[in-house]
């Protein structure tokens, strides 16, 4: 890409240039202020809130004695001052050292290495689900607006938004486990079943990586189910913003002069409407990401999915601050990392597009 | 008569809410659970709380929709849950839309540094993956439907903000905002008396939108054991015990499905008060 510059050169500021390097500097160094943020803000918050993370994470018996809670603050180096135990929580950090988990007693490095593939595997599978789904449906909804077709789409998708996720989980699991018994259970494998060699802790790839197809087939059995679950949402979510962005590029002059001179509806449809609509629909689908893996809190809880979310809610319940952050620092990085990454394919796709950031 | 009835029929625009017919419906669901909250105690057909019956009945006429694992009737159970879920929410929005836009306002109107910073810190939040934040907040404060609130608003507040920021950005640029501020109009009578009219219609519009978030997720708390406590009714805890016994399919469907009905009339009547107003507020909502 050849970097677009030249009208804007006098300002004084060297960042400040429309080029794609000062762009790219700019945008990498708003991310690494964004994820600090991201960790002042949850460090300040829960030392804001009331709550004994020594009581919730010692036995009863344990917290009584004074000498253990003193031994417990002093490991975790809970009996510093807040502001000391903020630097050096971000000078570790800087040292890829998440510290250690209240609750697990393991670095939390450690800890999310073993959770976060079981999470980023079902997310994956549900981005791509809803993708390949929000994108058919908006498109067939924008097409025929307002006829039968756009009606019962709508009314889909405005369902598939406001279901409750650990409902539907639940009532998935209830049809395709219990009754049925098309769906194997809870779990990533079954029990007493060996997890292939760790690559990318992702269990199917792993699987493939290792040439075992049935532990393959068994992995993906599993993670079906949690996968269609967390995806209901976003294809919700893609289809309305699909069918919505689809229709305010219908209304465009250029759309109409691409009619009259006789183009075939698909030609216009696929490369006028669609084409430009993409690129937001590609923003949508990165934020829809980082909010699956949020999202997967109430559906692993369900299927007992050894998971983030899992991770997650056994860390705020202990209050385990250590714990808390990473996963924090985690789902956030992947947030800022997608809107980079689009916020980049913005620049390469369209490159009249300056930067306003 | 007729004739007077037929221009106020015609005066009112194409768009008019009332001719959209999930707006209706929409409108018709939460009348119906308004009701039921309200005259809860007239129309449940058992005490809430009441251990009489027997354990994990299915539904049947005396039980409509069954028992759960304490006896107690589900079905009187929803009726009172009603009386937590709807009103919670409605606060939960009304806070968080609150101090978004207090936030959004001082933001757009004072622009520059504080601008920047606030919008920083909104970059932030948005950036903060809201659940894992609500559950550590509702954690540490303990385990109460209050909290719950409490921590949802603290995660909620910066899609109002942003919106009335750039709202606010747009109208300062009126002249009258200029003319006012030239006859020593103070800053907060600026923006009450000159800003907020731009305001109050899309922070209306986008609040009715996450209605039905807000009780997503305060549902979802309660199911994880971070909101209302037992043995109070609320939906989300009574699915809670439909995946404990979840091959009792009764006690998990049934308060699941009032969930849905509420969340999806509220998304019904937000999503037809956003393409009932005039395109520039469902841009302005849309970016």
């Amino acid at each position: 890409m050849r970097p677009v510059s030249g009208e804007r050169k006098t300002r004084k500021r060297p960042l400040s240039g429309t080029g794609f390097a000062p762009f790219i500097i700019r945008r990498l160094l708003t991310s690494i202020i964004l994820v600090f943020g991201v960790t002042f803000i949850a460090f300040s918050i829960t030392q804001l809130v009331p709550g004994d993370p020594v009581a919730a994470n010692l036995g009863q018996s344990a917290y009584s004695d004074p000498e253990i809670v003193a031994a417990f603050e002093k490991e975790f180096g809970l009996d510093q001052p807040v502001p000391v135990q903020y630097y050096k929580y971000v000078t570790n950090l800087l040292q890829g050292d998440l510290g250690v988990s209240l609750s697990s007693k393991r670095p939390v490095a450690e800890d999310l290495k073993e959770y976060f593939p079981a999470t980023l595997e079902i997310a994956l599978i549900a981005v791509l689900l809803a993708l390949v789904v929000g994108l058919l449906l908006g498109i067939i909804s924008a097409v025929t607006r307002d006829r039968l077709a756009d009606q019962i789409i709508r009314v889909f998708s405005l369902t598939g938004v406001s279901m409750p996720a650990f409902w539907t989980a639940l009532t998935a699991f209830y049809i395709f486990f219990f009754v049925l018994g098309w769906a194997p259970g809870t779990g990533r494998l079954e029990p007493g079943g060996e997890a292939p060699p760790t690559v990318t802790g992702l269990f199917t790839i792993d699987a493939l990586i290792a040439g075992d197809f049935s532990t393959f087939r068994q992995a993906f059995s599993y993670l079906l189910l949690p996968a269609v679950v967390l995806a209901i949402y976003a294809i919700g979510v893609l289809t309305r913003f699909t069918r919505a962005s689809m229709l305010e590029i219908l209304g465009n002059d250029y759309v109409r002069a691409a009619r009259a001179k006789g183009l075939p509806e698909f030609t216009v449809i696929r490369r006028h409407v669609l084409r430009p609509a993409l690129l937001s629909i590609i923003t949508v689908a990165g934020v829809a990401f980082s909010s699956l893996l949020a999202g997967s809190v109430l559906v692993e809880n369900v299927f007992s999915w050894p998971g983030l979310g899992q991770y997650a809610y056994r860390a705020a319940v202990g209050l385990d601050l250590p714990g808390i952050m990473g996963v924090s620092m985690v789902v956030a990085t992947v947030y800022i990392t997608m809107n980079l990454i689009v916020d980049i394919l913005y620049r390469i796709i369209d490159p009249q597009m300056k930067d306003s950031a | 008569m007729s004739a007077i009835l037929k221009k106020f029929k015609r005066s009112k625009s194409a768009n008019s809410i009332w001719r959209q017919p999930l707006a209706v419906v929409g409108i018709v669901i939460i009348l119906t659970w308004t009701i039921l909250a309200v005259f809860a105690p007239w129309i449940a057909p058992y005490d809430p709380n009441a251990q009489d019956a027997d354990k994990f009945l299915t539904p049947s006429a005396q039980h409509w929709m069954g028992t759960d694992e304490l006896n107690r009737d589900i079905w009187s159970r929803i009726i009172y849950g009603a009386r937590i879920s709807l009103p919670y929410s409605l606060l939960l929005v009304f806070l968080s839309a609150t101090l978004g836009s207090i936030i959004g306002a001082i933001s757009g109107y004072a622009g520059g540094k504080v601008d920047s910073f606030l919008m920083r810190v909104t970059d932030v939040f948005f950036a903060f993956p809201g659940i894992v934040l609500a559950m550590a907040v509702a954690a540490a404060l303990g385990p109460q439907i209050r909290n719950a609130v409490i921590a949802v608003t603290i995660v909620a507040w910066p899609v109002y903000a942003r919106l009335v920021r750039g709202l606010i950005l747009n109208a300062k640029q009126n002249d009258y905002v200029t003319a006012s501020a030239l006859l020593g109009s103070s800053a907060l009578r600026t923006m009450v008396v000159d800003l907020r009219p731009n305001l109050s219609g899309p922070v209306f519009v986008l609040a009715s939108l996450e209605v039905g978030n807000a009780l997503l997720l305060l549902s979802g708390l309660s199911f994880l054991g971070l909101g209302a406590q037992p043995p109070a009714a609320e939906w989300g805890s009574m699915v809670s015990m439909g995946a404990v016994n979840f091959d009792r399919w009764w006690v998990g469907l049934f308060p699941g499905l009032a969930i849905l009905t509420a969340v999806l009339a509220f998304n019904f009547i937000g999503d037809s008060l956003r393409d009932a107003l005039d395109p520039r507020t469902a841009k302005a909502l849309r970016d």
